[in-house]
């Protein structure tokens, strides 16, 4: 079946089967490869998007339940003229992600708490990152960094 | 120092891409006409393969065509890259490992046919309509009594499922035994070191392509070291020279270790890529994950610490057994042996050592080396055993080890277990720890965890490390069928720019920025001038990848290596136009000057002439800017430190929360603080996951319990607190150029028994008092040990 949706503002369509995943649609037939597959089982979060807004495990979704949505991957993040967002910037700047493959989730998830909740507590990230899994970084700095990214004051990274 | 040179917190280059979802991982990357391969994996540990019929499946929608071990007749198995000697001065046993099962099934998740479609729904399809004919065996899943006589053997051609049993220091055997017989105390410890799935966020990818024009083969692969693959698969595996094999590995999404080793699955879509003429890719789902990529840990081990009646060490017996699962994979029998005898003087003076260590062959998937491989193994056993001797004692376990360290003046040390060490100042990074963790305040925050019913532990434990492997004349009597050096070709263009090709591979590791940083300080210009190319055997020399936290120590001083003979030909040419002698030419800040003179040139001046050799000493040197260097180590460098962990246990639940992390760590010099205090907050979060929440179960008949992130417990970010970080002890490393000594296992070796000693510390504290508990501590383990 053929479906459009608009992702990251532009419209978007394709051919696909019932059970063809939205992230298989993003990845296999828009080219979209900043959603990445973790797992198998709604684990991981490295296919974090939005959909309408709302932060959705794009493995857990079929891509025609999406039809007619806005969806917005990590590719759609950076600003307008390119450069990185507020929250993408302070990834960087505190060193908040190393091998870079649960970093789109990370920032799709933080984008939608800070969202919903502008100045969270320490607590709060951490428990807003429950459905996003990072091997490599323990974490600390990926809570560093979208604590920053709120606004609120943290200790900056190693002089 | 330029701003972003040795010692710069340089923010990472390679950040701009992750963050925009442009990276480029090997799933990322689909070629023209690529079909797709679905394995039918084994669903039972032990079986006898008597029929594999695929008629059915080969008529299906799509399907190109189907794969068996009769295929792969002409075929080698999977090489193992080290032959350890047992006690007798036997080769270990070392069975084939066939790409696709041969004859028998030895572990769930062993491949046992491969289907070939054009799409991946197609291929699985069709896998489900080969019917196998399969005898049942019974499994071997538990080590002791793999070892027993009459045991069921996982290869019927080899005389028991003992791999090998191997002494160190054999010589020592009856001198240790005799000073444990007459030693004032004896401190014995069994413990379990888990096993674990190092469960990289990538899942492996394999992506095999033939180009008929030139009868050349690529394989594009998650590989934390394309060259070792290229010449694993190529000259033992699949019979292609390497002039005529390319392994690409982009950009790789974690590793830590499981991704060194050389697997089936690449085999495979390289040789059905050449068959088929077309491309063929594989992309590991997370539950085949589980059930193929190597494991880590899984060791028994009896452990026993002599001392005098002054509390001095006066030896160490250790007895492990070490799982290989079914087949050898790459480097699995060095880890319990060189990797981890080797580390059991820890940072103390114990006279003598010895260790036997048993290392079987059980029906479940192979284990290999996981971050730390071998040493975390080895500091858990030492820093369990010092910990409860204390207790045993009564005395401060931060005590108990000052008085037994190697001290500062004592270095050069060389331990009773065949290493030296070169450098270290153990008391430093103790002191350090203990001030930042406030160790002498604990008695207040007990009190404060008290007051709201939590009960409150602390622990310590002190590791050392043996990094940047190897010396490879050393490695190589040691049974190693590797060199261990490291390659870096630093091409200066004609504009100054340099692009560096380096053996050593990134995958989290940050090397796109803090190699530059070196090469930029050698040079004295600005990083951003110089650029990183990895990962790809086309276009780098022959190197052997990373692990073992040895790029910058083994990588880094082939690079440092390889600058300094560009700065010394660029001397020359900047001494023949200044029409100075080389030797007054002095480099600095990005400018070549005639020492005592006013007389210089800029970098760029010189790297033009070196391209345009108009003005240039054509009869003594060659035109041109590029030169390559082979780093081979004289030594290991021995990084250690102090990690210091508090933990809460709730008595009701026997919940374990860790509060508060410290760690102070001695790296030597360090070229990016921010990366390393990167490194080793990572490595903590996976010890702290090993201590508290991850085990990989097998039950009895060799079904994998924890197969999928749903039973395999992962840390998340709840379980992990903010971790601090201390790098200010630098004692440096005496026999590289950088004085480096490598940082990227040091978190998850020092970890998990800090964690451990937390909670016994708790319990002990609460009168509840417990010898051990096997990680992972989970509520109901800590709770049954708190409740027994
Ligand atoms: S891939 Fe969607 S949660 Fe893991
Ligand atoms: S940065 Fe590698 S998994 Fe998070």
């Amino acid at each position: 079946m053929k479906i459009t949706m608009t992702v990251n503002g532009r419209p978007c369509s394709g051919e696909v089967e019932g059970r063809t995943l939205l992230v298989q649609f993003l990845r296999d037939i828009q080219g979209l490869t900043g959603t990445h597959v973790g797992c198998d089982t709604s684990q991981c979060g490295a296919c974090t998007v939005h959909v309408d807004g709302r932060q959705v495990k794009s493995c857990t979704m079929f891509a025609a339940e999406a039809e007619g949505a806005e969806v917005t991957t990590i590719e759609g993040m950076a600003n307008a003229d390119g450069s990185l967002s507020v929250i993408q910037q302070a990834f960087q700047d505190h060193h908040g992600l190393q091998c870079g493959f649960c970093t789109p989730g990370m920032v799709m998830a933080a984008a939608a708490l800070l969202k919903d909740n502008p100045r969270p507590s320490e607590a709060e990230v951490r428990a807003h990152l429950e459905g996003n899994l990072c091997r490599c970084t323990g974490y600390h700095n990926i809570v560093k960094a979208i604590l920053a990214a709120s606004g609120q004051a943290v200790a900056v990274a190693a002089e | 120092m330029p701003k972003d040179g040795i010692g710069a917190s340089t923010k990472r280059r390679e950040d701009i891409r992750f963050l925009t979802g442009r990276g480029r991982y090997t799933d990322d990357i689909n070629l023209p006409h690529q079909a797709h391969v679905h394995f039918l994996r084994a669903d039972v540990a032990h079986a006898r393969i008597n029929g594999i019929d695929t008629a059915m499946a080969a008529g299906m929608p799509g399907v190109i065509r189907i794969f068996t071990a009769a295929d792969f007749a002409g075929v080698g198995g999977l090489p193992c890259g080290w032959q350890v000697t047992d006690r007798e001065g036997q080769p270990m046993q070392e069975p084939k490992h066939p790409v696709l099962a041969e004859g028998k099934i030895r572990h769930v998740g062993e491949i046992v046919a491969a289907v070939v479609a054009e799409t991946l729904e197609q291929a699985r399809d069709a896998a489900e309509a080969i019917a196998l004919d399969l005898e049942d065996l019974p499994a071997v899943i538990d080590m002791k009594a793999a070892c027993e006589a009459g045991a069921v053997k996982v290869h019927d051609d080899l005389s028991s499922n003992l791999c090998y049993s191997w002494g160190f220091v054999e010589d020592n055997r009856e001198a240790v035994d005799q000073a444990i017989a007459e030693a004032a105390h004896v401190t014995t410890l069994e413990l379990v070191n888990n096993r674990l799935v190092a469960n990289p966020m990538e899942p492996r990818v394999a992506l095999g392509d033939y180009a008929f024009h030139d009868d050349s083969s690529t394989l594009y692969t998650t590989s934390q070291n394309p060259h070792v693959i290229r010449l694993l698969m190529g000259a033992f595996v699949l019979g292609i020279p390497e002039h005529k094999l390319r392994v690409v590995a982009p950009d790789v999404g974690g590793g830590f270790g499981t991704k060194i080793f050389h697997y089936a699955e690449e085999a495979f879509v390289t040789f059905a890529a050449k068959e088929l003429k077309q491309p063929v890719k594989w992309t590991s789902t997370r539950s085949e994950a589980f059930i193929s990529d190597a494991h880590g840990r899984d060791h028994v081990t009896k452990v026993e610490l002599a001392l005098d009646a002054d509390n001095n060490f006066t030896a160490l017996r250790c007895l492990t057994y070490a799982n290989m699962g079914a087949y050898l994979s790459t480097f699995a029998p060095s880890v319990p042996t060189w990797l981890h005898g080797t580390l059991l003087a820890g940072n103390y003076r114990t006279p003598l050592i010895y260790t036997n260590v048993r290392a079987v062959f059980t029906n479940t998937v192979p284990v290999d080396a996981y971050r730390g491989a071998g040493r975390p193994e080895a500091t858990f056993q030492l820093e369990r055993v010092v910990d409860k001797a204390a207790r045993e004692l009564g005395v401060d376990p931060a005590e108990l080890r000052r008085q037994n360290f190697i001290r500062k003046d004592q270095f050069p040390y060389a331990t009773p277990v065949a290493v030296e060490y070169d450098t270290g100042d153990y008391e430093a990074t103790l002191d350090t720890c203990l001030g930042l963790a406030d160790y002498a305040g604990f008695a207040a925050r007990a009190e404060a965890s008290r007051a709201r019913g939590k009960l409150r532990g602390i622990g310590l434990s002190h590791y050392i490390e043996a990094c940047g492997i190897a010396p490879s004349n050393l490695v190589g009597q040691l049974g190693a069928r590797a060199g261990l050096y490291e390659s870096a070709t630093v091409r200066v263009n004609a504009t100054g720019g340099i692009v560096v090709m380096t053996g050593s591979h990134s995958h989290g590791q940050g090397h796109e920025t803090s190699f530059p940083q070196v090469v930029a300080d050698m040079i004295g210009i600005d990083a951003s001038q110089v650029e990183i190319v990895h990962g790809d055997t086309a276009n780098t020399p022959m190197g052997m990848g990373t692990y073992g936290s040895r790029s910058i120590a083994v990588g880094g001083s082939a690079m440092v290596r390889a600058t300094e003979k560009i700065i010394a030909k660029a001397k020359k040419i900047a001494g023949h136009m200044l029409e100075a002698s080389d030797e007054d030419i002095e480099l600095k800040e990005g400018r070549f000057t005639v020492a005592g003179t006013d007389k210089s040139l800029a970098w760029g001046d010189v790297t033009l002439a070196a391209y345009v050799p108009h003005n240039y000493p054509l009869d003594q040197i060659e035109p041109g800017l590029e030169e390559t260097a082979f780093y081979d180590p004289a030594n290991f460098t021995y990084p250690s430190g102090c990690y210091i962990c508090e933990v809460e246990v709730d008595p009701g639940t026997g919940k374990v929360e860790v509060c508060s992390f410290t760690a102070a760590d001695d790296f030597g010099n360090i070229i990016n603080p921010m990366i390393v205090e990167g490194q080793v907050q990572g490595g903590i979060g996976q010890g702290i996951g090993q201590a508290l929440l991850e085990h990989c179960r097998y039950d009895a008949d060799g079904q994998l319990l924890s197969a999928s992130y749903m039973d395999y417990a992962m840390p998340r970010a709840s379980d992990v607190p903010n971790i601090a970080v201390d790098h200010s002890c630098q004692t440096p490393c005496t026999h590289n150029p950088l004085g480096v000594k490598g940082c990227g296992e040091a978190g998850a070796i020092g970890s998990p028994p800090a964690v451990v000693n937390a909670v016994i510390d708790a319990l002990e504290r609460a009168g509840k008092p417990v010898a051990h508990i096997d990680m992972p501590l989970s509520p109901a383990r800590v709770w049954a040990a708190m409740n027994s």
